[in-house]
């Protein structure tokens, strides 16, 4: 259980969340994206209850959970914009279904999702598990370029990412 | 709601399995009978309507715990309860997606299999008129009982324990009507029960799916 929890992130705001295993990461993501209800307690969006009304507040996300949620029939290009894979270094990959990628390049499958979503809020849960150092880079310029457009990422992750602007909250 | 249909109705295609395991089971179970009580066509014709009723209801559960097992497996029910739907409008959208899929498929091989049930062809219509609510109902009650056993240890072997004898009713005034010199109260029944069944069950299986994935 999470007790005594209090944050706030402004746009252009990076979060990341840290703690040992078990401390509650994914529990806190998954309460923010409103996927496990709170027990007690509110989440504000520009001062309103963000979880009074579910569906309009997960327009808001993007999500990243630990797992992919990658369709191994489906082709790369099928899960996300044909555009959206470069910045993910797939764009070789378009056409090949996703049961033949790589653990890596499942899990930059999903961050090319989330990067295409353009919804302000990114929610990743251990995002850069699996990931190389090159992928890494990539991923650290897509944070960096989702902050400097105003958006928003809280993130669990043990790996030290190349970002500025980053608050840490310690669980 | 409809790029979630598509892309459903895409990987289906991708997976042809799970219906073609469903028209499988629903002709060789189908053909089963004709072994077992002889091929007399006076007693088939007699039990034709019951035995195609209810081998459509068996064949339409096969697919059912893959409904949402693979998005809870992979990751994607996060996504999808995410996705602005709200959680009865993406029960709704796999309820269509697994008639679509399964009901569909099975009302259009249920001709074929009862004539071959020796059912007199000027009741065959009529088969297919019960069948098409029937098959409807049994979606939105299948899916229903998928997302309440989503997650469940044994979920293969509950959903047949919930879903069945929810279709004890439709499985009477269906096939009666068939065989019933005044088949429209049956139909009416039918028709009555999925009306109920449009809105509850979706939100019932809305929530189910909440819950799955706290």
């Amino acid at each position: 259980m999470l007790t005594n929890i209090s944050f706030s992130l402004s746009a252009g705001g990076i979060l990341v969340l840290r703690g040992a295993n078990g401390a509650g990461k994914s529990t806190l993501l998954r309460a923010l994206a409103g996927l496990t209800p709170l027990a007690a307690g509110v989440l504000k969006w520009d001062g309103e209850d963000a979880l009074h009304d579910l569906p309009s507040h997960a327009k808001r996300i993007a999500w990243l959970g630990h797992l992919d949620a990658v369709k191994p029939a489906l082709t790369a290009a099928e899960h996300v914009p044909l555009a959206a894979l470069a910045p993910v270094g797939l764009t070789a990959y378009a056409n090949l279904p996703a049961r033949l990628l790589s653990a890596g390049q499942k899990r930059r499958l999903a961050i090319a999702r989330v990067a295409a979503s353009g919804k302000p809020l990114w929610l990743l849960d251990e995002p850069t598990t699996g990931l190389d150092a090159a992928s890494l880079t990539r991923f650290s310029a897509l944070c960096e370029s989702h902050r400097q457009g105003g958006g928003m990422i809280i993130a669990s992750t043990h790996t030290p990412l190349e970002l500025t602007g980053v608050s840490v909250l310690s669980l | 709601m409809k790029t979630l249909i598509l892309r459903e109705l895409k990987l289906s295609l991708r997976h042809g399995a799970d219906t073609t395991a469903s028209l499988l089971f629903f002709i060789i179970a189908g053909t089963l009978f004709p072994f077992a009580l002889g091929p007399g066509p006076t007693t088939l014709a007699a039990i034709a309507a019951g035995i195609v009723w209810v081998c459509a209801l068996l064949a339409a559960l096969l697919p059912l715990d893959r409904l949402f097992g693979a998005d809870f497996e992979d990751g994607t029910l996060d996504l999808l309860l995410l996705s602005g739907l709200p959680a009865y409008g993406v029960a709704f959208a796999k309820m269509i997606i697994h008639w679509l899929t399964t009901g569909l498929p099975l009302l259009l091989i249920a001709a074929p299999l009862a004539i071959m049930l020796r059912m007199p062809a000027a009741r065959v219509p009529l088969l297919l008129l019960t069948l098409l609510p029937g098959t409807m109902l049994l979606s939105l009650l299948g899916t229903l009982a998928a997302a309440i056993t989503l997650g469940a240890r044994r979920a293969a072997v509950l959903m047949p324990l919930i879903t069945l004898p929810l279709m004890i009713p439709a499985l009477i005034f269906g096939a009666a009507a068939v065989t019933s010199p005044h088949p429209a109260a049956a139909l009416y029944m039918l028709a009555a029960m999925l009306c109920a069944a449009l809105p509850l069950a979706p939100l019932g299986a809305g929530a189910a799916l909440k819950a799955a994935a706290e």
